[in-house]
């Protein structure tokens, strides 16, 4: 393996150097019809599942076939793209905001070879290498983080959890069954990479245990002010303790924790690596819903939890797929068409939606963080009586 | 012939969904067999060691990846994320494992050629692996060395006028829809906007000045494909003052049954023949919508442009001709506060040839933010500490009754003194003269 100069010269590193000159024209990237009729576009058609047509207002049209695919992707995986956009598509070939493919062709007699090319390329295990649907009232691709493949904060794996979800949902992505779209988002963390704070149905990591501290190395590795700044519910102070290295006592400066404060955000370990609070037992998922990013009908709305915590079940995490079919399922056949998942939730009442999702209600449901937490609670005699709250005697703890 | 066993991952190559298992794995094998007789410059088996890592953490249930040290190119601040396995010595292939963010073209649109050349440089020099794209928007490297980044950087820029994206304290790499490439809904052109923001803003965007993050993101309708009102610190969303245009022949064409309501987005179960009474007119949400004598009106002046009478009937309504955008601030994920989702600032404002009105905008915004925010605090943080009023007095916008939801229930007003009729100055001994101690 012999390094190979790039011509880079690193004495001299200004010799020569280009910056700050952006990302490449999109201009010089798009299909011949799409530059045509750039702003010219009339109406479009969702033909199938996966398959849109756009019509300009010159008559011409764009035939685009969307196919899944996995954030994380290889050059191979790339070249293989690249090969199919040549052989139908002209060489060209776009991605969507939520990883998806599009193949673009500029007559429907191209669709159908394409189309029959993207679906005979399958995996050793079977599976699609490019699955066809992610239109219309659907289950789109899942947005995701990096998880345990590349991040150092993660409390559960991204790919994993979506690979697993999507197998269990697969047939919500080639459909247009459910009552409006429903977007899926993952984030690994509650720094949500990913946003799912918006989203239909959110799977985060969560921590559950607070940070350990490497005394002997705190002081050397971090700012501790940083660290204690850090937390938003002060739950770190400095402080100094004792440690013994090479058998000799000594005096270290630290920080210490109020654990009975901590919420498990992370973001002290952010700041300052010797406050790890990753762990098995602790890390887990939770499940938000009833978010959305369109302004259609209602405003945007943020996504509420309604699972605390899942363990994680690697490689296939079961009970979190379980758990998202059923709320789907529950969605699928009771809400009314146009209404998202969230407007749903709130027309029957959360109420109704935990008795009907047979999700259990525990009190870490009930918001304790700040002001915006007395808003959600319930200030009016209207609500409905779902199972187990008919009689005062059940409600007792 | 795989290097290692990975018994917890092999059951995700099967289901339908695409595996990325099974990509991993087959780039290891191309790793291998190398039958472009390429000089790698980082370890050959980047691949197989990636995998045993993760399967490691598939059985622990814990990351081992450490925090990112502090790398990057020279004279840039962000743009690259330091990397580092915490076993090094089981792993050497991923030992460093740094990312680089890869500023995308406006619209993710690509030429097969300019694909295939970054997979050249990117298995010459890097691991093979990417992500196409990371949630911000950047084309992602994932796995170098250190010693390639300079590398790296030299051939993107040298050889395909290509430069990296955003990280850290800076504006981050600037996300848009397609916009009025492909889609009829898009009321400005949002490339060119991202695309000449992006370019103007190189400084920002390389070298960390800014107290956080900070993200511009481009939906060219309401319907907000790219989450900017939910995602980034300043949204720009498409909008239009004038009517929305009917074809009352194909509103007719709907009713009749001739045209796919939805343009066909709900096929696949049967909901009945399309009522447009109840489907559109009865769910609109400021009921601005009639229908007589088989003709539609819509009272522009009570729409709201929610877009959902135009997503059912794309065919015969269309957004206005009077078109520009909205500008929302402040977005952000819980991280800390709470999540916040972007407030209006700007009702309306023209994207044209001229950008110039938008960037004062900008510009003044961020010398509040820079002057007054701590560290690592959001700019909707930095709302809600000071008040939406500041962010109107450091972007000199009239307050108007579209910034909010509801008008105030508590009374607790900080008038300044220069609003009160002779100001705040009084004297005691004059005031006791009239009144008794």
């Amino acid at each position: 393996m012999a390094f190979i100069s790039s011509g880079y010269n690193p004495s001299k590193p200004m010799e020569n150097r280009i910056t700050d000159i952006g990302p490449r024209d999109f201009h010089d990237f798009l299909p011949p019809v799409i530059k045509k009729n750039f702003g010219k576009w009339a109406y479009h058609e969702i033909l199938e599942p996966g398959v849109l047509m756009h019509k300009a207002d010159s008559g011409d049209e764009v035939y685009t076939v969307r196919v899944g695919g996995c954030r994380l992707m290889s050059t191979e995986h790339i070249r293989e793209i690249t090969s199919i956009a040549e052989k139908h598509c002209d060489g060209y070939v776009r991605f969507t905001t939520r990883n998806n493919i599009e193949f673009m062709v500029d007559s429907k007699e191209k669709v159908a070879p394409l189309k029959k090319d993207l679906l005979s390329r399958r995996e050793p295990g079977g599976g699609f290498k490019f699955p066809l649907g992610g239109t219309g009232a659907c289950i789109t691709n899942i947005v995701h983080t990096q998880g345990w493949i590349h991040c150092h904060t993660p409390a559960t794996d991204a790919s994993g959890t979506v690979k697993s979800t999507m197998d269990e949902l697969f047939d919500e992505f080639t459909h247009m069954r459910l009552p409006a779209i429903l977007r899926i988002s993952m984030a690994c963390c509650l720094n949500m990479c990913g946003a799912v704070h918006c989203s239909d149905l959110a799977i985060l990591g969560i921590h559950r245990k607070p940070p350990m501290i490497d005394n002997e190395y705190i002081d050397n590795m971090c700012e501790i002010p940083l660290a204690v700044a850090a937390c938003p519910v002060a739950a770190i102070r400095p402080s100094k303790t004792e440690v013994v290295v090479k058998g000799e006592k000594k005096t270290v400066k630290t920080v210490a924790i109020k654990n009975e404060r901590c919420m498990f955000c992370g973001n002290c370990y952010t700041m300052c690596p010797s406050l790890p609070l990753a762990d098995k037992e602790g890390d887990g998922i939770a499940i938000m819903v009833g978010g959305k990013i369109s302004n259609r009908l209602c405003a945007p709305k943020f996504s509420k939890v309604v699972i605390a915590f899942i363990p994680n079940e690697p490689p296939r995490w079961p009970t979190l797929t379980k758990t998202i079919r059923k709320i789907v399922d529950a969605y699928s056949k009771n809400a009314h068409k146009y209404e998202r998942l969230g407007s749903w939730a709130e027309r029957i009442g959360w109420e109704k939606f935990f008795e009907i999702c047979e999700i259990p209600f525990t009190e870490h449901i009930i918001d304790d963080f700040r002001d915006p937490a007395y808003y959600t609670w319930r200030q009016t005699t209207n609500f409905k009586w779902t199972n187990g709250v008919e009689e005062f005697a059940n409600i007792k703890k | 012939m795989a290097k290692r066993e990975t018994p917890l991952l092999d059951q995700l190559e099967s289901g339908p969904w695409p595996s990325f298992v099974s990509d991993i794995k087959r780039a290891a094998e191309s790793r291998h067999k190398n039958e472009r007789n390429l000089e790698y410059q980082i370890p050959v088996d980047v691949c197989d060691d990636l995998l045993g890592v993760l399967e490691l953490s598939y059985e622990e249930g814990v990351t081992h990846w450490k925090h990112g040290g502090i790398v990057g190119v020279f004279g840039y601040g962000g743009g690259v994320i330091g990397r580092y396995c915490d076993q090094p010595e089981n792993f050497p292939g991923v030992a460093h494992f740094h990312t680089m963010r890869v500023n995308q073209p406006s619209g993710k649109y690509y030429t097969a050629s300019y694909l295939n050349d970054l997979c050249d440089l990117w298995d010459f020099r890097g691991s093979g692996l990417t992500n196409m794209h990371g949630a911000t928007g950047d084309i992602v490297f994932i796995g170098t060395t250190t010693e390639q980044l300079e590398e790296i950087f030299f051939e993107l820029t040298h050889k395909f006028d290509q430069d990296l994206g955003g990280s850290g304290s800076n504006l981050r790499t600037p996300a848009t829809c397609l916009g009025e490439s492909r889609c009829e809904f898009a009321c400005y052109d949002t490339q060119s906007l991202c695309t000449h923001l992006t370019h103007e803003y190189q400084d920002e965007l390389h070298r960390p000045a800014f107290p956080y993050k900070f993200k511009f993101k481009f939906d060219g309708c309401p319907n907000g494909c790219v989450a900017a009102i939910a995602r980034s610190d300043l949204s720009f969303l498409g909008t239009w003052r004038d009517d929305i245009r009917i074809d009352q022949e194909k509103v007719a064409a709907y009713i009749g049954g001739e045209i796919q309501a939805n343009a066909g987005a709900f096929a696949g179960r049967d909901w009945g023949a399309f009522d447009i009474q109840k489907e559109v007119i009865d769910l609109c949400p400021s009921q601005c919508m009639s229908l007589e004598d088989g003709k539609l009106a819509i009272d522009t002046k009570n729409c709201t442009r929610c877009m959902h009478c135009i997503n059912v009937m794309p065919q015969a309504l269309k957004i206005g001709n009077d078109r520009g955008c909205s500008m929302l601030a402040g977005a952000k994920s819980p991280i800390l506060d709470g999540a916040q989702m972007g407030s209006l600032l700007v009702p309306f404002i023209k994207v044209e040839d001229n950008y110039d009105a938008i960037q004062e905008i900008i510009e003044n915004i961020w010398d509040w933010w820079m002057e007054e925010g701590k560290n690592r605090e959001r700019l909707g943080e930095l709302i809600k500490r000071q008040g939406f009023q500041k962010l109107l007095d450091s972007t000199g916008i009239k307050a108007l009754p579209q910034h909010i939801q509801e008008p105030r229930s508590n009374p607790y007003i900080l008038w300044k003194e220069e609003e009160v009729e002779g100001g705040w100055g009084r004297d005691i001994n004059e005031f006791r003269k009239h009144h008794a101690r």
